[in-house]
C-alpha cells in the first residue's frame, strides 16, 4: 500500500473513513428521497462534508460530561454522527418527525441532532449562537483539567454574525485561553449568497490570527489531510489548553436544503467519489468491496425507512411535555 | 437591615458555600469593583466578563450544558435586548431536546426606573421576560425576598431570571436574613468593600442560612377586603404605601406582592378577588402587550360574574423611552398618585 500519499493512516482506518463517508452520503441522499416522497416537511444536511466530519467523529474523546469532547454542530453534521454512532435508524426517525426521533421527539428537522451521551450539544437553526455556547462547555471543561476539548462548526456565511467574533474573544483571552476547536466549514455558499462579495479577509482562519489562536485553512474535501489536521490540533489544545482554529473548504452537493430543491450540483467536488477512486487506485479497497458497500447502506436505509414509518408519531397532548424539568406544569391554565 | 444589593451577594455567597455554584460573572462583576451595584463584591467565583451581552449568555448556556451552576449578569436590563434569541434557545433547549438537555442557570439584571436613569438606564423586561417559554421568572420588592428568590433561582433545574428593581438596591427590608447581623453597621463593616484599596480586602461572611421563597408564591403584603392590588418589584411599595394612606380614609385595600412572574400564583390573586370583586395591576413596563394585561384578561374571563367593577392595568406609557427630566420619566411610569386615584375610582365604581 502506498502510504505516503495517506500520510501514516493505516488501512483500517481508511477503510473505516471510507465506509462512514460512504454510509453518510447513502444516508443523506435517502433523507432527500423521503423528503422527496411527502414523507417529511423539510430537508437540510451535509452532502460534501464527509471528509471533513467523518475524521471529526472518529478522533474525540467520546462520552458524556466535561471529561470528554464537546460537540456544538450545524446542521450539515451526519458525517460527524454517524462516526460517533448515530444508527441510520435514528436520523430517518428525526426526519419523519417520530415520537421514536432521540434527538427532539419529532419536534425539530432533519440533522438538528442531539445526543447527550455522546455530548452532542443540540442543534439550532439560529447560526452561529453554538459559538459563544461553545465557549462555556470549554470554560467547565478547562475547571475540570481532564484535557478534554470543545468542538464547534459552522458556515462561512455565518461568520459575519457577532458570535462568531464572541467565541474568538472568549476564547482566547490572555491567561483565560479556552481549550477550543473552532471550526468553519467553507463551502462558499450562504443559500443564494456567494462568498465573494461578501468578504474582505483573505481568509476566514485569518481572523483567528489576530487573537494569536493557531490557524489554518485544509482542503476539507481531503480526509487524510483532515485527518492529519484535525489529530494535530486536537493533540494541542490537550497538551496547551489553547484554541486552535481550522477553515476547511468543502462541497455543498445538494444546494442549502430542500427549500432550494435538493438537486445534485456538477460543478463541485465530490469527496466521496474523489476518495473512492485514490482507495480504488491504491488497491486500498476493490471494486467488489466498494459496490458492496454502497449496496449494504442502501439496503440498510431502506429497512431503516420502512422501521420509522411503521413508528407512533407524538401526540397533539405532548406540546406542554419538557416545557420545564421533570415536566412541571408550565401552563397557566393549570397555575 | 441588609439593603438589596448586600441581601444578592449573601445569597450568591451562601450559593457558591452550599449550592456548588461556580461562577458569577458579567461585567465589572468581579474584582475590584464587584458590580455597578456592589451585588457581587467578595465573592470567591466571582470573574469579569468580556464586554458582550451574548458572549455572556452563551456562555451560561454553555456551563449548563456542562452540568455547572451558574449566575451571569446583565449589567442593565436596557443592554438584554441583543440576547434575546439565546434567551429563547436557553427556554426552549428542554424542550427542543425531548427532555434531554435542562439548562440549570440564572441570569440576573437590575430593571425599571426610579433612580433618573434616563432612556438606557430605565427599561423594564418583565413583559418581555413573560414570553421566554421555559424561563421562570422573579421580581422581588425587599431584600430578604430577594435572597430567598435568588436562592431558589439556583437551585431551580430550569433557566430562571432574577430581575432586580435597580431603584431598590439600596433600599433595607423589614426582616433580617436568617444569620444576619442585627446592626446593620456590623453587617456593611463585614462585608462591603472599602472605598479605595480593595487589593488585599476579603468579605467576613457572617454565618447566614438558608431561607428559600418559593417560585410561584405570592405574598399577600396588606390585608384588605374592598379592592385587591397587585404588583410586583418597586411598584409594590408603592402600592404598600397608599394601601396604609387609604386606611386612613377608610378604605380597604388588599396587597399582593406576586414576587413571581411566570410561573405566577394565580390561586393567590382568584381567592383576592373571589373576596373583593375589584383590582387592580399595577407595573412600570410599556403598557401595550403588558404582563399585567395578561392576568386582567384572565379575571376578566375567569372571575367576569364575581366582579364589581371593570379591572384596570396601571403601567408605564407606551412611548419609545424614559426621558431624563423629572418631568418625562414621572409621566411615563405609574406614580403613587396615580395608584391612588385609580382604586378611589374601582372602589367607587358601582355594577
Ligand atoms: C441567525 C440566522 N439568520 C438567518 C438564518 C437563515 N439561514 C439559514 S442557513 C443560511 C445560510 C447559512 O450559510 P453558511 O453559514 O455559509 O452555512 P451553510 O448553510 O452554507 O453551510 C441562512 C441565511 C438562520 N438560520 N439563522
Amino acid at each position: 500500500m502506498a502510504t505516503n500519499q495517506f500520510g501514516d493512516l493505516d488501512k483500517k482506518t481508511l477503510t473505516q473513513i471510507y465506509q462512514l463517508m460512504v454510509k453518510s452520503r447513502v444516508l443523506e441522499e435517502r433523507l432527500i428521497k423521503i423528503y422527496r416522497a411527502g414523507e417529511s416537511y423539510f430537508w437540510i444536511g451535509g452532502p460534501g462534508e464527509e471528509a471533513w466530519g467523518v475524521p471529526l467523529g472518529l478522533l474525540a474523546r467520546k462520552g458524556q460530561g466535561p471529561a470528554f469532547d464537546f460537540f456544538h454542530l450545524h446542521y450539515r453534521c451526519t458525517p460527524t454522527l454517524l462516526s460517533l454512532g448515530l444508527t441510520m435508524v435514528d436520523s430517518i426517525r428525526l426526519m419523519m418527525n417520530r415520537a421514536t426521533d432521540p434527538s427532539t421527539g419529532g419536534r425539530n428537522f432533519s440533522n438538528h441532532y442531539c445526543f447527550p451521551q455522546w455530548n452532542v450539544a443540540p442543534v439550532t437553526s439560529p447560526l452561529e449562537v453554538q459559538y459563544p455556547i461553545a465557549c462555556g462547555t470549554a470554560h467547565v471543561q478547562k475547571r475540570l483539567g481532564k484535557k478534554s476539548i470543545t468542538i464547534v462548526t459552522g458556515g462561512d456565511a455565518g461568520t459575519a454574525e457577532g458570535d462568531f467574533a464572541s467565541s474568538l474573544i472568549l476564547a482566547s483571552r490572555k491567561g483565560q485561553e479556552l481549550p477550543m476547536l473552532i471550526t468553519v466549514q467553507n463551502n462558499k455558499w450562504g443559500i443564494s449568497t456567494s462568498y465573494e462579495g461578501q468578504h474582505g479577509e483573505t481568509n476566514i482562519a485569518d481572523r483567528a490570527k489576530a487573537f494569536n489562536i493557531k490557524s489554518r485553512v485544509i482542503n476539507g474535501n481531503d480526509p487524510v489531510e483532515t485527518y492529519i489536521a484535525l489529530k494535530e490540533d486536537m493533540e494541542y489544545i490537550r497538551n496547551t489548553g489553547k484554541p486552535a482554529f481550522i477553515e476547511a473548504h468543502v462541497s455543498r452537493l445538494y444546494g442549502h436544503s430542500s427549500a432550494s430543491g435538493a438537486n445534485p450540483v456538477q460543478n463541485e467536488i465530490d469527496p466521496v467519489k474523489e476518495f473512492e477512486q485514490r482507495l480504488l487506485k491504491a488497491k486500498v479497497i476493490t471494486d467488489d468491496e466498494a459496490k458492496k458497500t454502497w449496496a449494504d447502506f442502501e439496503a440498510e436505509g431502506i429497512r431503516a425507512t420502512e422501521q420509522a414509518r411503521s413508528e407512533a408519531v407524538p401526540t397533539a397532548e405532548s406540546v406542554w411535555d419538557h416545557t420545564y424539568a421533570q415536566n412541571e406544569n408550565a401552563d397557566w391554565r393549570k397555575f | 437591615m441588609a439593603n438589596m444589593a448586600q441581601a444578592i451577594r449573601m445569597a450568591l455567597h451562601y450559593a457558591e458555600k452550599n449550592y456548588q455554584l461556580k461562577d458569577v460573572f458579567g461585567q465589572d462583576v468581579g474584582a475590584p469593583l464587584g458590580g455597578v451595584f456592589t451585588a457581587t463584591q467578595g465573592l470567591e467565583t466571582a470573574w469579569n466578563s468580556t464586554l458582550d451581552e451574548r458572549g455572556i449568555i452563551g456562555m451560561a448556556m454553555g456551563i449548563a450544558m456542562a452540568g455547572d451552576r451558574c449566575v451571569a449578569e446583565i449589567q442593565f436590563a436596557d443592554y438584554i435586548f441583543n440576547t434575546i434569541d439565546l434567551l429563547k434557545i436557553a427556554g426552549n433547549t428542554l424542550w427542543c431536546t425531548n427532555g434531554q438537555y435542562n439548562l440549570p442557570l440564572t441570569v440576573m439584571t437590575p430593571v425599571g426606573a426610579g433612580i433618573r436613569g434616563s432612556v438606557y438606564h430605565s427599561h423594564s423586561f418583565d413583559a418581555w421576560a413573560s414570553r421566554l417559554a421555559g424561563w421562570k421568572v422573579v421580581m422581588p420588592s425587599n431584600p430578604l425576598d430577594a435572597y430567598g428568590l435568588l436562592l431558589s433561582c439556583i437551585l431551580d433545574p430550569n433557566p430562571c431570571m432574577f430581575l432586580n428593581p435597580k431603584a431598590l438596591m439600596r433600599v433595607r427590608g423589614e426582616d433580617l436574613i436568617p444569620g444576619e447581623p442585627a446592626d446593620e453597621r456590623d453587617l456593611k463593616n463585614l462585608i462591603d468593600a472599602p472605598i479605595g484599596d480593595r487589593s488585599k480586602w476579603k468579605a467576613k461572611w457572617p454565618a447566614i442560612q438558608e431561607h428559600l421563597v418559593p417560585i410561584g408564591k405570592a405574598k399577600i403584603t396588606r390585608e384588605g377586603q374592598q379592592i385587591t392590588v397587585v404588583s410586583y418589584g418597586r411598584h409594590l411599595l408603592l402600592c404598600n404605601e397608599v394601601a396604609d394612606q387609604l386606611k386612613a380614609e377608610g378604605y380597604s385595600v388588599e396587597v399582593i406582592d406576586l414576587r413571581s412572574i411566570y410561573p405566577y400564583d394565580w390561586q393567590a390573586i382568584k381567592n383576592s378577588v373571589l373576596k373583593t370583586g375589584r383590582v387592580l395591576f399595577v407595573n412600570e413596563d410599556t403598557d401595550v402587550t403588558n404582563f399585567g394585561e395578561h392576568l386582567c384578561y384572565r379575571v376578566t374571563t375567569e372571575l367576569f360574574y364575581h366582579l364589581m367593577a371593570a379591572p384596570k392595568v396601571l403601567a408605564g406609557k407606551n412611548v419609545p423611552g424614559i426621558g431624563l427630566h423629572p418631568h418625562l420619566e414621572d409621566n411615563s411610569v405609574p406614580q403613587k398618585h396615580e395608584i391612588e386615584s385609580l382604586i378611589r375610582e374601582i372602589c367607587a365604581e358601582v355594577p
